[in-house]
């Protein structure tokens, strides 16, 4: 399959991060051509175009806008730079990058859902892409790209950069909407969903990075172009970040619909060390693993799904054979325990005692019904909080115990991990 | 210790930045860490009382919030990541490695007060370079023995680097009050 880079085309330009670099690579003239056309026509512009949120969840971003009630204002657009899911790291790069072609798709999003005032928020720990932000947000308004009457047409937007202070948990957009409101970031019980009754209780949009990159394309170029692109149901490309055991990890924007093989072994230069591959997870650390019988899967948010995965923000981190799978799924455990804001008591709790488990596991004080009482546990978290934090720090383990259950049993028998020696000359 | 004149009118000024000025309580925070290193008592009263809001909910919202530091630390802050995808590239190695050399425990600080160091569970996001530390709030990738020596070596002869302010390309003018 062809590979059709769109967002990072020009990612090889020097100083692409300066506004003149970027205008010279044709940048800011979507924004212009979007203010030459009526707020409607880009919603259905993007409606037609199928551009899919790039987050995790896969909503239609044309969809998502056209839910603002009509005659309510002020509305909010707040793109969502809280990149926080284990081994997902394409945002940062997006930004570190071309943060004015980040900048120009908030542009347009405000321009077409009617939001005067647009926010950015930005996890605490992207110190360099906020320098990279704040750069390009004053160099915008000094070249006349915000502020009041923008380019002569009459339309005023402004935006605010707002950076977070540590918590995975603001990157689920009710809880980044509270956070931003100056509270713990703890979600809200949807609906009324932020489209309705968003921040500070106004109709708002919430839209990540990579999705708001697509636009500036899609104006350009039209619907009809972006819809050829990648499959019928996930049109265009993704950037995709890939970690783990290959043997060139880093940021790859592939065509939709591109098989998982060609990722790994073309792209990521296969598994290091001319080992066999064990394992991946296609989605980032919330996701169910995949095996090797799935390489030919396509890239794609529906074939993944029914592989038994989901996309999710587009990370695949790679494990090879020497992996253990139990400690790995420890990690994901501990951190979902580590970043559950509290508020739901089956999280809150069961994270905490899947994390013991865990620990059991690894130390080698695991008993026999742990297994089940592992799978108990996940039972009673899925689908019985508000938000997905939960729901998802129970899908990995869950998937590794069925994939992998002689690991666990192993652990049992054998009183501790009988995968440390082998990890511990891997990385030797 | 108060606040510095210019940081509580930097507190002010954000108030007047957002639709809302409790929306200011998590950048009126960095400031107060910016200035001081770490979130006093007395600096989210100081908050508290420029912003018009009651000091519980400034407490509220600093401590749910990680990077926020509510005792003071070493001159530098060396964050190292053990999430799954550093494991996979060996970053329990690199934490045995770094705590060695510094002699302290997880979340200790050395004796010379040069650095403060912890592993987080918590993905900072530079996965593709795992793995990796976080170095006064700057990404240091593809660690290896030797390049933990060299960045310890920096650090112990490098003044403090403020709680990690970003730098500012030219001076931002005064923000004024939004339409929203």
């Amino acid at each position: 399959m062809a590979i059709k880079p769109l967002l990072t085309k020009d990612f090889a330009t020097e100083n692409l991060h300066q506004l003149s670099v970027y205008e010279k690579t044709g940048g800011y003239a979507g924004f212009k051509r979007a203010l030459e056309m009526q707020p409607d026509e880009l919603v259905e512009l993007v409606k037609k175009s199928g551009l899919r949120g790039r987050g995790g969840a896969g909503f239609p971003t044309g969809n998502k806008w056209g839910f603002l009630p009509k005659g309510m204002y002020p509305r909010y657009l707040v793109c969502n730079a809280d990149e926080s899911e284990p081994g997902c790291f394409k945002d940062r790069y997006l930004i570190e990058k071309s943060p004015h072609q980040v900048l120009e798709g908030i542009l347009i999003a405000s321009y077409a859902i009617g939001c005067n005032l647009a926010f950015i928020y930005i996890r605490g720990e992207y110190l360099p892409q906020t320098e990279a932000l704040e750069t390009a947000i004053d160099e915008a308004r000094q070249a006349g790209y915000l502020g009041k009457n923008v380019l002569g047409k009459g339309y005023d937007i402004d935006v605010i950069l707002h950076r977070g202070a540590g918590a995975y948990i603001c990157g689920e957009e009710t809880a980044l909407l509270t956070s931003l409101e100056g509270y713990r970031g703890e979600p809200r019980l949807k609906p009324p969903f932020p489209a309705v009754k968003g921040l500070y209780g106004k109709p708002t949009v919430v839209n990540n990075v990579e999705t708001v990159c697509n636009l500036p394309h899609i104006v350009l170029n039209g619907a009809d172009w972006f819809a050829a692109i990648g499959t019928p149901t996930g049109r265009g490309t993704r950037v995709w970040c890939m970690s783990g055991h290959v043997n060139r990890p880093g940021n790859y924007e592939l065509e939709n619909g591109t098989p998982i093989r060609e990722l790994i072994e073309e792209h990521g230069g296969g598994v290091w060390k001319n080992r066999k591959l064990k394992a991946f997870q296609p989605g980032g650390a919330s996701m169910m693993v995949l095996l090797p019988e799935h390489l030919d899967v396509a890239l794609d948010f529906d074939a993944i799904q029914k592989a038994g995965s989901l996309a999710g923000a587009g990370a695949m981190v790679v494990m090879d054979e020497t992996t253990c799978m139990v400690d790995a799924a420890r990690r994901y455990v501990k951190f979902f325990h580590h970043e559950s804001c509290g508020k739901c008591t089956p999280c809150r709790e069961g994270t905490f005692w899947m994390a013991n488990l865990f620990d059991q596991f690894e130390a080698g004080d695991a008993k026999p019904g742990d297994i089940d009482l592992l799978l108990d546990i996940g039972y009673n978290i899925d689908g019985r909080s508000f938000c997905p934090l939960g729901d998802a720090s129970t899908w990995f383990p869950r998937s590794v115990i069925k994939f992998f259950r002689e690991e666990f049993q192993e652990h049992i028998s054998e009183k501790g991990c009988p995968f440390k020696k082998s990890v511990q000359e891997a990385v030797a | 210790m108060a606040l510095a004149k210019a940081t509580a009118e930097q507190i002010k000024d954000l108030a007047a930045r957002y639709p809302s000025r409790q929306s200011a309580i998590i950048p009126a925070l960095w400031a107060a860490q910016h200035e001081q290193g770490y979130v006093t008592d007395e600096a989210m009263h100081e908050i508290a009382e420029h912003l018009g809001l009651p000091p519980s909910l400034i407490e509220a919202t600093a401590s749910f919030y990680s990077m926020f530091l509510t005792r003071p630390e070493g001159r530098h802050d060396v964050v190292i990541c053990i999430n799954a995808p550093c494991m996979l590239r060996g970053a329990d190695e690199m934490v045995a490695y770094l705590e060695r050399q510094l002699g302290v425990r997880d979340g200790g600080t050395t004796a010379d007060g040069a650095i403060t160091w912890h592993s987080t569970i918590e993905c900072l996001g530079a996965c593709g370079g795992a793995p990796m530390m976080q170095v006064d709030h700057r990404f240091e990738e593809d660690l290896t023995p030797e390049r933990i020596d060299a960045i310890i070596e920096r650090l112990r002869t490098t003044p403090a680097s403020h709680g990690a302010e970003p730098k500012r390309p030219s001076p931002r003018p005064r923000a004024k009050k939004s339409q929203n």
